[in-house]
């Protein structure tokens, strides 16, 4: 297996060629500025970014004048937080969200809290799923927002949105909901899930990197954060900054394929996955999975392999991309904190490795990775002391470890 | 985060997989690290009548590096005198290896797991010379582990 293998589509996607061609344009002879309403070469840049605004709106059941374009999901995600946050603080200064959350809505979370703002985590049941009735009893009439995304991005587990949408409606706060997992791999549909804002990420569809887009609400009720980002006045005032056009064209044709595609791409995909899963797990003991078994995005998949590190489990892939929730992995020797927060135990923790499917890959593909997948955990169980242990009768987990 | 030929070659080619006897008397045993922290080091060495360090096995739960830390650890503790091991030092591993600053934990822990198993087989020597009717007991780092 010489060629390389990518299975790390929730980290990013590789740039589908038709939205390449798409863009291209906007990076050649159409560069003009969408704000240059003087000149054709404006006006044209004016017309496509009109047009991929109309095709992000389409996939969120939302109307174009909804949509509102970003660098990104990490910035749609303080806009929502801190946005929300500044302008409604005389309202009430409560924020409500959960631990498994992209540190994008985490980290403002955390600012917030350093202005005196309080956050409230969610409990989580042992796949990540929150309560709506802890929900429903944590609002208070201090509370503003709700943050909680639709999947999340390391272990795929769905939250159930439009519980919370109905809950929030019903409490008069805002719901935002970070989509970046789940716009454009399954339907979604703003007024169905109750959603005030929402954001979402052009390099998880096959998009380019640094531009994203967020679902603001107008109407029932209207929600208006303040921008981060002061300036021309541009995207209603929300965000100000030259428009990034070959970005947007790129965001909004990849919206497009995404819905022309989903109902086929979603059959495709999770089968991928599923043979993935089944390949491994048919040949492998002791392989756990994380997340929900079923109520998952369709293209990931995380197992927890016992008694084998991930780090050293990817380093025998070598040629296969994937992540890990291994410490050894991270810069800040930290395990995942997703994990910690599923109580999943340090040490399948650091067993952990995450597949995501995508696009591109093919059945070859996951045929050849089950094979390595397989090999080199064995590999790895014959070089481990714990496997050793367990073999014996022995317990790791009882064992009193003189740790460092 | 790019590895360094060695750390992948002790990876691929790894040396002195295994285990020996650890309730041969001859034998010293040395585990360090848990698995909450995402590292177990298992090292043992094995002495002839004049302490020489004839053979040595690793075992080990943790990222190449750290694979890669204890294997080189027993390959250089084969053929030193028993005293010599400690002389042993994580940098010396560092060095060989080429490990970047985020790993240097994984060599600390490779010299913990030499010294430990030293000391397992010094502090046995001492159980047999005090009673001749020594039980042998495994005497590694890790206090009871229960059946």
């Amino acid at each position: 297996m010489n060629e390389r293998i990518y299975l790390d589509n929730n980290a990013t996607t590789p740039l589908d060629p038709r939205v390449l061609e798409a863009l291209m344009p906007y990076l050649t002879d159409k560069f003009g500025n969408a704000a240059s309403r003087s000149h054709g070469f404006g006006w044209e840049a004016e017309e496509a970014v009109k047009l991929a605004r109309e095709q992000t709106a389409e996939l969120l059941g939302a109307s174009a004048r909804d949509v509102i374009f970003t660098s990104g999901a990490t910035e749609g995600n303080n806009i929502a937080i801190k946005g929300v946050a500044e302008m409604y603080a005389d309202r009430g200064k409560h924020v409500i969200t959960q631990p498994t959350e992209h540190k994008a809505v985490i980290d403002p979370c955390r600012y917030l809290e350093q202005q005196g703002f309080r956050v409230t985590m969610l409990g989580l049941d042992k796949y990540g799923r929150i309560d709506p009735d802890e929900l429903r009893s944590a609002i208070t009439d201090e509370t503003i927002l709700v943050s909680i995304m639709h999947g999340n991005n390391e272990i795929g587990t769905l939250q159930p949105v439009a519980e919370i949408g109905q809950i929030c409606k019903d409490q008069g706060v805002f719901y935002h909901c970070d989509a970046c997992q789940t716009f454009g791999k399954i339907p979604i549909d703003v007024n169905a899930m109750g959603v005030d804002l929402l954001t979402l990420s052009a390099h998880k569809i096959y998009g380019p990197k640094g531009v994203g887009a967020m679902y603001v609400r107008r109407k029932n009720p209207r929600v208006r954060p303040k921008p981060l980002l002061h300036g021309g006045g541009h995207e209603r005032g929300m965000r100000s900054g030259t428009l990034n056009v070959p970005g947007i064209v790129g965001l909004g044709a990849a919206a497009e394929l995404c819905g022309q595609e989903m109902n086929v791409e979603f059959k495709r995909l999770a089968a991928l996955r599923d043979r993935l899963r089944d390949g491994i797990m048919s040949q492998l003991d002791l392989v756990h999975l994380n997340g929900h078994p079923t109520d998952r995005t369709p293209t990931n998949l995380n197992l927890s392999f016992q008694y084998v590190e991930g780090e050293s489990l990817m380093m025998g892939m070598k040629n296969v991309a994937v992540s890990s929730g291994s410490a050894c992995t991270s810069a800040s020797l930290e395990p995942s904190y997703v994990l910690q927060a599923l109580g999943v135990g340090d040490d399948l923790a650091h067993s952990s490795i995450r597949f995501s499917v995508g696009r591109f890959n093919t059945s070859e593909e996951i045929d050849q990775v089950v094979e390595k997948v397989v090999a080199t955990v064995k590999k790895l169980r014959e070089m481990s002391p714990l496997y050793e242990m367990a073999k014996e009768g022995i317990d790791p987990s009882k064992v009193e470890w003189a740790a460092q | 985060m790019a590895y360094s030929e060695k750390v992948i070659d002790h990876f691929e080619n790894p040396r002195n997989i295994g285990s020996l006897d650890k309730d041969d008397p001859s034998v010293g045993t040395g585990v360090v690290g848990a698995p909450e922290c995402g590292d177990v080091m298992k090292l043992q060495i094995q002495v002839d009548e004049n302490d020489n360090i004839v053979d040595a096995k690793f075992k080990t739960f943790g990222c190449g590096s750290a694979i890669a830390s204890s294997s080189l650890a027993t390959e250089w503790l084969k053929g030193r005198k028993l005293d010599e091991a400690r002389a042993i030092k994580n940098t010396d591993i560092v060095k060989e290896l080429a490990l970047p600053p985020v790993k240097i934990h994984c060599s600390v822990l490779a010299e913990d797991a030499i010294r430990a198993a030293v000391d397992d087989l010094k502090s046995k020597k001492k159980d047999q010379g005090a009673d001749s009717n020594a039980a042998g007991a495994s005497g590694a780092r890790v206090a009871t582990a229960e059946k």
